[in-house]
């Protein structure tokens, strides 16, 4: 670069940090937007069933039974409610004050004793299939620790034959938030990446303020220089401040080391950048821009990237859709980086992913940016 | 008074259907997110990828793996012979499950000591991780029954026989596609509504129909009542779909679904002409429509309950009309919900549609004398 | 052009263009924006780029600074194939867009640097530069003030002085007068005539404004992407010599202008202060005797001719229908109201307050019926707030109101069933039809059934929409799109019209169309109040008021208020002078200290 094309540079470089320091909108979308979004979905989004009202009906109340029963009121995971009829559970599942009902026939105690078997009725609101399934998860533990505690309790041979010893890697408590923030950051970055360059460019255009740019010596490898550079750094501003949020706010651990950390969100935020810098070229009034933005880069990143939507179990051409979603990658690494420490056989691929993403985003902004209004 | 409103009324139709741009906006997005959500959010798991470690090959272990491999959850990625590699295929997310079974453990079956399977599941997304626990305690237990039927161990005193009401395969589909006629509904209405009046403001004709003996109301209402026209047909459109692409079972009848539709779409009208009351622009109109749309649809319990939210966030979403839709349209179509049971839904979305009207009919007053 | 090419002593021209084409396509339709131009313009000199909207000057100004390329065609700028190398034309012109290409956000002095930076000023010749060019502009006092803060004519200023940064060998400005007030204007005029005159740039200029033409040392005359015209602007004016005449009768101003514009061998007739200025379709001194029957005492007194009685010529002889059908058909109207007497509008001690802003401050005046009344001032002097509190659209902070008997804060909706509105730039409803968009509003007059039917095949009949009743009114030439918002204006023959702007950008022949039908009204009785900033229309109006900052500075008929800017210096002075000599009475101290 000769001494004119860094002045060009300098000075474009300069009126982007005036224009940010004295519009708020920029560092809104920069800072606000991404600590909102993250708040509300921080709080609002939360797959943990706790405290789970469930209906118990006991028709022949006994030792057997009770024994049964006392394991709910010992789980973290349930509020037992006490039915004396199915029928008054069933009800209460109608009107959805209970989700479950766990049902002990009044020939329990008879049949457990008669030869084991007994059945003990369990009921799943199924509307809510994810819950329901978790629900029935949990009424599946109590049960077999009620059925250990027994047989430790009477000393003999375990009640059953299996004993199965879960370990859940990386997040022992199987604490929702803890994944659901990393990955919201990425959904959030690429909101807010895409949209700060998308609008800014069309703010020039509607202002008629690239037209006159563009007559000028300025190249067109300056003008979308001088674009990234400012936003580039308030997005990795935005980033920090929604890796302080999660770490701070929401307690979620940060196993891996920062700079892999700030590394990959270059890496990602190169790539939202240039997919803002793509649709600021084909709509040029922030209006359009903003929908666009929206459109492409918040909805596949919510539902595609896999941060909350199970990426193996969607349909194969879907899941070869989720390749384009740059999300995808920086999910898999932030989940990585947060909560299981530098595991460079996922950090390394997806990065790699990354970079391609962003060669392709920025190689294709810079293919179609034309220094002409055509 | 009612001609004028009724002109109106067919002005804005026309004025949305003649313009390519604004028929792709109620058409190409609604048509794509039903489709996405439809497809790709869903909860089940198909094809957990696992790795099994069988320290102890034998008939029985055989039996238990062939009752892994046998689920459609589960899809085999590699055989171990070593532990070295466990690690490693979890690390790399190359597995999500790995079962260990114990080198004891033929003989600790055999022996009547409870025999030792490892189940080591990634939980960086804990809801996955919570599933694929409960899908292999389930394989786990249906083994230990049967084995122990078939080899005359004592039975356990009691078993669970577990139903899942209104959703017997508790397919999530089931659950998001209904959840969906509430969404795009929402989306739609807000779109329509919350951009009328910004779009007239920018082209000048808004001032144009000030000057006309229109009263403030019935502008207003001649606003409201297309958003609501447009609002209640995608709304029928996706109802259809969810019925007769996604095959969601209706049980229940259309009044108590419609009674709700229209409530929940008054009161995202009211919502929206309170945008539209306030913003100058349709950017403004716009980022209004967008502040109001995600925390009132992460809110609502379209994706995950509100039972799990903390206590002053369960509180809040009161306020969110979405909320009581989405109990009424899942109800109706999974439980076969009738009115009766509804009306704690219906009421408060009536009580928000009749504030968000009024606000918006002040702040409407206000900003135009 | 046979003319230009024999000055002769004239270097190689600074723009050369060869049959360009260019081509728009919107949705299905593709739209021709320019059809074949081969012009020149002369380097040293300002070339003026004259059209009305939609001519296709921005589009030329555009593809000559390289923003876009022809279809066809070729275009040499400075020697150089733009086409082919448009950084190296782009290194030696200076542009400046309409809106002046400013970043409001910045202040002057730093709007100036961004410039010099980009266009490769180095730092140690800036001071000089930057002096020069505040002394220039006048902009000096004002280096820290945000751009978006600056006046109209103040931004234009600015927008000008970031494009001289560094001298460039070609100077295109799109539309730089529009908007601005006549001294602005004028001041910018001595700008460019400063710096063709001792820096030889060559300057080329688009305007709307046909009186700017005569300022030019050449013109390329512009209309539908077509070149009608091109020489010096006297060779234009040299084909009318002995065309142009002043009629003067008894007979009232307005009915005069209607009989004359109808009169045989008579292509032109505007009402100009109290006389009509009669254009002849050729050379023969008409016979006044006789011309007109109502008028026998006609008079007509021949005057040098102007650059718009060429282009209407030229414009005539290119439409081939002859001028449109006496307007006989505009309906009485019906007295619904018992009619207010005497003053229709009267407005009192009128204030209006944006926060610490004071938009309007103590306006008074009074419109009678059946006058036609001008609000004149340039943007942001007041005139756009005040004509929407007579609307009704924005209460007042202070003072009286009354129209047509009402007072506007509490009977509202009754004055508006009175008060017919254009807005500006035409607001229709885009995405409907024509019959839609006249539906629509007779409706919303509460316009029904029959009368509503009628009222709708009059407008049809009358504006001679007939044929466009399907058309999309997003998709109609500028022409059509006022004569429709007119119509829907008048759906519900209303006392009292306002117009913002009604004609801004139209073509002269449109401009007249639409006058011939405002006279009818109101010769009718209609009270008509308009606002603009051409100040030739002012010549229509029965009284005019003069606005700048919020107040009135004179207020009175036209031709009083041009009586009171004569001087010595200036016998017989235009609307613009007397606009001019209006504003800078109250600074005349100032500015000789």
């Amino acid at each position: 670069m000769n001494a004119g094309a860094l002045r060009r540079l300098f000075g474009l470089l300069r009126k982007e940090a005036l224009q940010i320091w004295r519009d708020p909108s920029a560092l809104a979308i920069a800072f606000v937007l991404p600590a909102v979004l993250l708040l509300i979905f921080g709080y609002g989004v939360s797959l943990d069933a706790r405290n789970v009202p469930i209906a118990l009906v006991v028709q022949r109340p006994g030792a057997l039974a009770a024994s049964f029963t006392s394991q709910f009121a010992r789980s973290p995971f349930f509020r037992p409610r006490r039915f004396l009829t199915i029928q008054d559970a069933e009800q209460a599942m109608a009107s959805r004050a209970v989700q479950g009902i766990v049902w002990l026939p009044s020939d329990f105690a008879r049949r457990a004793a008669a030869g084991g078997n007994s059945p003990i009725g369990v009921i799943v609101n199924g509307v809510d299939a994810n819950d329901a399934r978790i629900i029935e998860g949990y009424v599946q533990q109590v049960w077999a620790t009620w059925l250990t505690a027994r047989a430790e309790a009477a000393g003999g041979s375990a009640a059953l034959p299996l004993s199965a010893q879960p370990q859940v890697r990386f997040n022992p408590a199987v604490d929702s938030r803890d994944y659901l923030v990393p990955g919201l950051i990425a959904v959030i970055m690429t909101l807010t990446g895409a949209l700060l360059t998308a609008l800014v460019i069309a703010r020039e255009w509607e202002r008629g303020t690239m037209e006159a740019l563009m007559v000028t010596r300025v190249t067109i490898n300056e003008i979308l220089l001088a674009k990234l550079i400012p936003y580039f750094v308030l997005g990795m501003g935005g980033m920090a401040g929604s890796v302080a949020i999660a770490v701070f706010l929401f307690g979620v651990p940060l196993q891996g080391s920062i700079w892999v950390l700030t590394a990959t969100s270059a890496l990602f935020m190169l790539a939202a950048l240039g997919m803002g810098l793509l649709i600021s070229g084909f709509a040029r009034n922030q209006f359009v821009a903003g929908q666009i933005a929206i459109i492409t880069t918040f909805l596949p990143a919510f539902i595609l990237s896999g941060f909350v939507f199970d990426i193996n179990s969607m349909p194969r051409a879907v899941q070869i859709i989720t390749h384009i979603v740059a999300a995808r990658y920086f999910v898999a690494i932030l989940q990585s980086v947060f909560l299981a420490g530098n595991v460079w056989s996922v950090i390394l691929p997806n990065a790699l992913a990354l970079v391609v993403m962003a060669g392709i985003f920025l190689g294709l902004a810079r293919g179609t940016a034309r220094k002409r209004l055509d | 008074m009612i001609r004028q409103v009724l002109a109106l009324i067919v002005k804005e139709l026309l004025a949305v259907l003649r313009d390519a741009k604004s028929r792709m906006v109620l058409i190409g997005p609604p048509l794509i997110q039903l489709l996405v959500f439809g497809y790709a959010a869903t909860f089940d798991l198909n094809h957990v990828p696992v790795a099994i470690y069988d320290q102890d090959p034998s008939a029985a272990s055989r039996d238990l793996v062939a009752r892994f491999l046998g689920s459609p959850t589960f899809h085999l990625v590699a055989m171990l012979r070593s532990p070295h590699r466990i690690n490693e295929l979890i690390d790399q997310r190359q597995v999500q499950l790995v079962l260990v079974i114990d080198r004891r453990f033929t003989r600790d079956l055999l022996t009547g000591q409870p025999a030792p399977v490892q189940v080591i599941v990634d939980g960086r997304n804990s809801n996955t991780a919570l599933l694929i626990e409960g899908y292999a305690n389930t394989i786990l237990s249906d083994f230990s029954l049967s084995w122990g039927a078939t080899h005359g161990r004592p039975a356990p005193p009691a078993v669970l026989e577990m139903r899942a009401r209104y959703n017997p395969t508790l397919s999530s589909r089931w659950f998001i596609v209904p959840g969906i006629v509430a969404l795009l509904t929402q989306v739609v209405t807000l779109l329509v509504v919350g951009l009328s009046v910004a779009r007239e403001r920018e082209t000048g004709t808004f001032d144009q129909l000030l000057v006309t003996p229109m009263r403030p109301i019935d502008i207003l209402l001649g606003k409201g009542l297309p958003g609501l026209l447009i609002g209640l047909f995608e709304a029928s459109v996706i109802i259809a779909a969810a019925v007769w692409w996604f095959d969601v079972p209706l049980r229940g009848g259309l009044l108590p679904l419609y009674l709700g539709l229209v409530l929940f779409v008054i009161a995202v009208t009211g919502i929206g002409l309170m945008i539209s009351s306030l913003a100058g622009t349709q950017q403004q109109a716009l980022l209004g429509a967008f502040l109001f749309m995600v925390p009132s649809i992460i809110l609502s319990g379209f994706a995950t309950p509100i039972a799990n939210m903390p206590v002053w966030v369960q509180d809040l979403t009161l306020l969110n009309p979405m909320r009581y839709f989405l109990v009424i349209v899942r109800s109706v179509f999974l439980e076969g919900a009738g009115v009766n049971a509804l009306a704690a839904q219906y009421w408060p979305m009536a009580v928000i549609g009749a504030a968000s009207l009024a606000a918006a009919g002040w702040l409407f007053r206000k900003r135009v004398t | 052009m046979p003319a230009t090419e024999s000055a002769g002593a004239a270097p190689q021209p600074a723009v050369r263009l060869t049959d360009v084409r260019r081509s728009f396509r919107t949705g299905k339709r593709v739209v021709t924006a320019l059809d074949g131009i081969t012009a020149s313009a002369v380097s040293g000199a300002v070339t003026g780029l004259i059209g009305p909207d939609g001519a296709g000057k921005t589009t030329l100004m555009r593809l000559i600074a390289g923003l876009l390329r022809a279809d066809a065609g070729r275009i040499e700028v400075l020697g150089i194939d733009v086409a082919r190398d448009p950084l190296s034309v782009q290194a030696r012109l200076g542009y400046m867009p309409q809106r002046f290409g400013l970043y409001e956000d910045l202040s002057v002095r730093e709007n100036l640097d961004l410039y010099a930076d980009l266009q490769g000023v180095p730092p140690a010749v800036r001071p000089a530069r930057y002096d020069e060019l505040l002394h220039m502009t006048g902009l000096g006092p004002f280096t820290a003030r945000m751009a978006g803060r600056l006046s109209g004519g103040m931004k234009q200023k600015l927008g000008l002085a970031c494009t001289l940064v560094h001298p460039p060998d070609l100077l295109l400005l799109d539309e730089p007068t529009v908007g601005v007030d006549p001294v602005s204007r004028r001041e910018l005029w001595q700008i460019i005539d400063h710096l063709t005159r001792d820096a030889h740039m060559t300057v080329l200029f688009s305007t709307a404004y046909l009186d700017e033409a005569e300022r030019c040392a050449a013109v390329l005359l512009i209309h539908e992407g077509r070149l009608l015209g091109h020489g010096p602007p006297g060779q234009f004016t040299a084909d009318m010599e002995g065309r142009s005449f002043f009629a003067t009768a008894s007979l009232g101003r307005r009915r005069l202008q209607a009989r004359l514009a109808q009169a045989p061998g008579v292509i032109d007739a505007v009402i100009q202060g109290s006389r009509v200025r009669v254009v002849t379709a050729d050379a023969t001194p008409p016979v006044a005797t006789g011309l007109v029957a109502e008028a026998s005492d006609l008079t007509l007194i021949p005057t040098p001719p102007r650059f718009e009685d060429s282009f209407v010529a030229r414009l005539r002889a290119q439409a081939a229908t002859p001028a449109p059908p006496p307007s006989a058909t505009v309906a009485p109207l019906a007295p619904a109201a018992p009619k207010p007497t005497g003053d229709v509008i009267s407005v009192a001690h009128l204030t209006r307050r944006f926060g610490a802003f004071v938009a309007v401050d103590d306006v008074s005046f009074t419109v009678a019926r059946g006058e036609i009344f001008g609000l004149l001032g340039a943007n942001g002097a007041g005139k756009s707030t005040t004509f929407r509190m007579l609307c009704g659209l924005l209460p007042p902070s202070e003072g009286t109101l009354r129209v047509a008997g009402f007072d506007l804060r509490t009977a509202a909706a009754p004055a508006r069933g009175r008060i017919g509105y254009m807005a500006q730039k035409f607001s229709l409803y885009g995405d409907l039809s024509v019959a839609q968009n006249l539906r629509f509003f007779s409706s919303a007059y509460r316009l029904t059934g029959a009368r509503q039917r009628a009222r709708i095949e009059w407008a049809e009949a009358e504006f001679e929409l007939g044929a466009m009743r399907d058309a999309t009114a997003r998709d109609l030439p500028l022409g059509f799109k006022q004569r429709l918002a007119l119509a829907c204006a008048l759906m519900h023959e209303p006392d009292i019209l306002f117009l913002d702007e009604p004609t801004s950008g139209v073509d002269p022949l449109a401009r007249r169309e639409f006058w011939r039908r405002i006279n009818a009204l109101a010769e009718q009785g209609v009270t008509v109040l308009v606002t603009t900033h051409f100040m030739e229309e002012a010549e229509y109006c029965d009284q005019l008021v003069i606005m700048a900052q919020g107040k009135v500075l004179a207020a009175g008929e036209p031709e009083a208020i041009k009586q009171g800017a004569r001087t010595a210096a200036q016998p017989d002075p235009t609307m613009e002078d007397a606009f001019i000599a209006v504003i800078e009475a109250p600074r005349q101290p100032a500015r000789a200290a």
